[in-house]
């Protein structure tokens, strides 16, 4: 036991230090909120300087209900088309005919360089709000603004979960789009985490035996101790950085986040939160309400990342001894490459599983999914977030730890052999028998 | 007494024997040449007493005891095929591959440093392997096999990739560990070095253990009374006198002095008569057996075991 931990002290201490390491770890969340930061981002850059524009208005109704905004500004002109046309110093000229609101087609932009669509788009928009005023204006109904104005709805919807509420725990509204995310979040997350650290294990395995190192090794530690010393030592690697990762977004969930949304909405999430208010009564929308809250939901963040902490390690463990026993059989990563489709088909197929999962969390396709070990850490994973039970997440777990044991051990066998073997690439069959031996 | 004995042991890997039936012997506080060509199963051998792999048959009695995991503390391991983490630190390294075979840190920080000025290489213990040359490697490495102080030493081809003046550095290091009491099994095809150091040597060949037994005792066995003999005088009085006691070999002047030297295999034991006759016919100035080098006694036995 005591060399196992010499060995994962060498495999931790390697690989944290090494600046790969430090720089994806820290970069990445910092990453990941560059990209949520992105949209607001780009459109403050795309952002040009305000344009300004003279208006001609002939039909007098239209120009007082011009609003200039961000993009534009409208100046009202008093001379003529042509004496405005020749003003250079301006973005353009807006021409509206005198029967405007009968032929919404006498309206004429001239502009001294080329215009953009979404200018065009909000001149043409706030034209078009005006001409439907007035022609409402001519059926002379009483009150008809009004009526209007209580037409126009907009569906925010706030969903429950009954069964939640029935086994005693908080009725909390919940929505799929933001499980939807968080689910392909984490779900991508394991799979990325199994494919890197994996082939990492593999990688290192075949490192050692091609420099030789694993025969000194040998010499001094079991193969089995030394296979379980790379795994468990890269598996803290693991571990480690999903916990900075963890601490870093739940400290900016907790922190962060509150300080940059705006007062009164945070008031809106936690009274949502506390039950006094739906959605509705907040005017928000329930998307951003839910997302909100799962966000600043220090305790469910720290929840979610126990339950990613354990999958990933169970689902690690499972496929690095895969990868380590077809790292010990080859002499060269090229070799690699046939013997590990096998073990990255599963990955793979997982993630496929996965996708299938967010049109329906309680399809017996990502039950049997998120329980059979091969795939059940990716999988489960996604469903987490849409909220299923207790028992089932155990279930998968002990299974998946089990079948951690069977391929740990099946791995050793292949492995004792392997290191030792140079030359020709071992067949399928060849592993196999090597497990009987 | 002896430290390591190999009792009839036997391996098999699927399509080939690597072992057959080999037993051998290692006196304590001797260094054991272990000869043999290429594939013959020095290797398997080796890996069978450091406990890398199991025999399917035959045990290893180590110390008195059969051996056990417990004991690949006292075994010290220079494989033939340098290995060691090339990204690594050389202190580093060294450190845990010391804490690997039991030392302590604080323990192997100690004697490292004392091995490293012996050695005169204490300025590399903050680089990294890569940086360092393929001698300067090994002899990190060599230090890595010897520094807990095993009671068995385990070298596999100790000296490739070393200079003379390197390799003689390490040879006399090999002869102090063995003064201090260790025991050295010593792997290799260089001759020269297993007559210069070996005390008992093990010829290994096709899995099969042919010729074991001390350096002097093999070399007197493979005698084949041949002899030289130097002398002053005629040539052909020499010859004549001596043709029906030997088979003249070959004649050549010695340099700058008026004597002979002729090679001849006697045809009978009885040396003393040889020597009479001799001393009748010429001036007789020496007669001395010429005895096989290993060299010659390692091409013969694998030959004739073909």
């Amino acid at each position: 036991m005591n060399k196992i931990g010499i060995i994962i002290a060498r495999e931790f201490n390697e690989r944290v230090r090494k600046k790969s390491f430090i720089i994806t770890t820290i970069l990445m969340p910092l990453l990941m909120l560059g990209l949520m930061a992105a949209p607001t981002l780009m459109m403050v850059f795309a952002k040009g300087e305000q344009k300004t524009l003279l208006v001609i208005d002939e039909s007098g109704v239209v120009a007082p209900e011009l609003e200039g905004n961000d993009e534009v500004v409208f100046e009202l002109f008093s001379g003529t088309l042509d004496e405005a046309r020749q003003n250079e110093e301006v973005f353009g000229t807006l021409w509206i005919g005198k029967d405007v609101v009968e032929k919404p087609s006498s309206v004429r932009l001239y502009t001294n360089s080329s215009s953009s669509m979404s200018l065009e788009e909000s001149i043409a928009a706030q034209i078009e709000d005006v001409v439907e005023a007035k022609r409402l204006e001519m059926y002379d109904i009483e009150g008809l603004k009004d009526i209007m104005d209580n037409l126009q709805a907009s569906v925010s919807m706030t969903t429950y979960r009954n069964d939640l509420a029935a086994e005693g725990e908080a009725e909390e509204a919940t929505s799929s789009v933001v499980a939807y995310l968080l689910g392909l979040v984490l779900g991508m997350m394991l799979y990325m985490f199994l494919i890197i650290y994996g082939s990492m294990v593999m990688t290192s395995v075949i490192e050692e035996k091609g420099s030789r190192v694993l025969d000194v090794l040998v010499s001094s530690v079991s193969p089995f101790q030394l296979m379980m010393g790379k795994i468990l030592g890269v598996a803290s690697v693991a571990v480690t950085q999903i916990a900075i990762w963890g601490v870093l977004i739940c400290g900016l969930g907790a922190t962060v986040l509150p300080a940059l949304v705006p007062a009164d909405v945070m008031q809106a999430v936690e009274a949502v939160e506390a039950g006094q208010m739906t959605a509705l009564d907040a005017e928000l929308d329930a998307d951003m309400l839910s997302a909100l809250s799962v966000a600043t939901d220090v305790g469910g963040l720290v929840m979610m990342f126990v339950w990613l902490l354990l999958f990933l390690l169970g689902g690690f463990l499972f496929y690095s001894a895969m990868f380590a026993a077809v790292g010990s059989a080859v002499d060269s990563i090229q070799d690699a490459n046939q013997l590990q489709t096998p073990i990255t088909m599963p990955i793979i197929l997982a993630l496929i599983l996965a996708m299938s999962v967010f049109n329906d969390p309680n399809s017996s396709l990502a039950f049997w999914g998120s329980i059979i070990p091969f795939t059940s850490p990716i999988v489960m994973m996604a469903r987490i977030p849409f909220g299923i039970p207790t028992w089932e997440i155990v279930l998968s777990l002990v299974l998946l730890y089990a079948s951690v044991v069977a391929m740990a051990w099946a791995a050793g066998k292949i492995y004792r052999v392997g290191i030792f073997m140079h030359g020709k690439k071992p067949s399928f069959k060849e592993l196999l028998s090597w497990i009987k031996q | 007494m002896e430290l390591l004995k190999i009792e009839n042991v036997t391996k098999r890997y699927s399509g080939h024997t690597a072992l057959s039936d080999v037993s051998l012997s290692v006196p304590r506080g001797s260094i054991y040449g272990l000869l043999g060509p290429n594939g013959a199963g020095k290797t398997t051998l080796i890996r069978v007493i450091n406990r890398m792999t199991l025999p399917d048959g035959g045990r290893v009695i180590f110390d008195g005891h059969e051996i056990t995991d417990q004991d690949i503390y006292q075994i010290g391991y220079l494989p033939e095929e340098r290995g060691l983490y090339k990204k690594m630190k050389v202190g580093e390294q060294a450190i845990f591959f010391a804490r690997l075979k039991g030392l302590s840190r604080r323990e192997a920080i100690v004697r490292l440093k004392e091995w490293f000025v012996r050695l005169g290489i204490e300025s590399w213990w903050n680089r990294k392997v890569e940086d360092l040359s393929k001698g300067m490697a090994q002899k990190v490495q060599f230090i890595t096999t010897v520094l807990h102080e095993p009671k068995l030493l385990i070298f596999d081809e100790p000296f490739s990739g070393f200079d003379p003046i390197n390799a003689n550095i390490l040879k006399q290091e090999i002869l102090r560990l063995r003064d201090q009491g260790a025991t050295v099994i010593f792997s290799t095809h260089n001759m020269s070095s297993v007559e210069e150091i070996c005390d008992h040597i093990t010829l290994i060949n096709k899995s099969r253990n042919i010729l074991s037994g001390s350096v002097d005792e093999v070399r007197m066995r493979f005698g084949e009374n041949v002899f030289e003999v130097m002398y002053g005088g005629e040539v052909s009085t020499f010859e004549s006198a001596m043709s029906p006691l030997a088979d003249m070999l070959s004649t050549t002047e010695v340099a700058d002095t008026p004597y002979h030297c002729t090679r001849l295999k006697l045809k009978s034991p009885s040396v003393r008569e040889s020597i009479a006759v001799a001393n009748e016919a010429v001036e007789l100035r020496s007669f001395r057996e010429v005895i096989p080098s290993m060299n010659d006694i390692f091409i013969r036995a694998v030959e004739g075991s073909l």
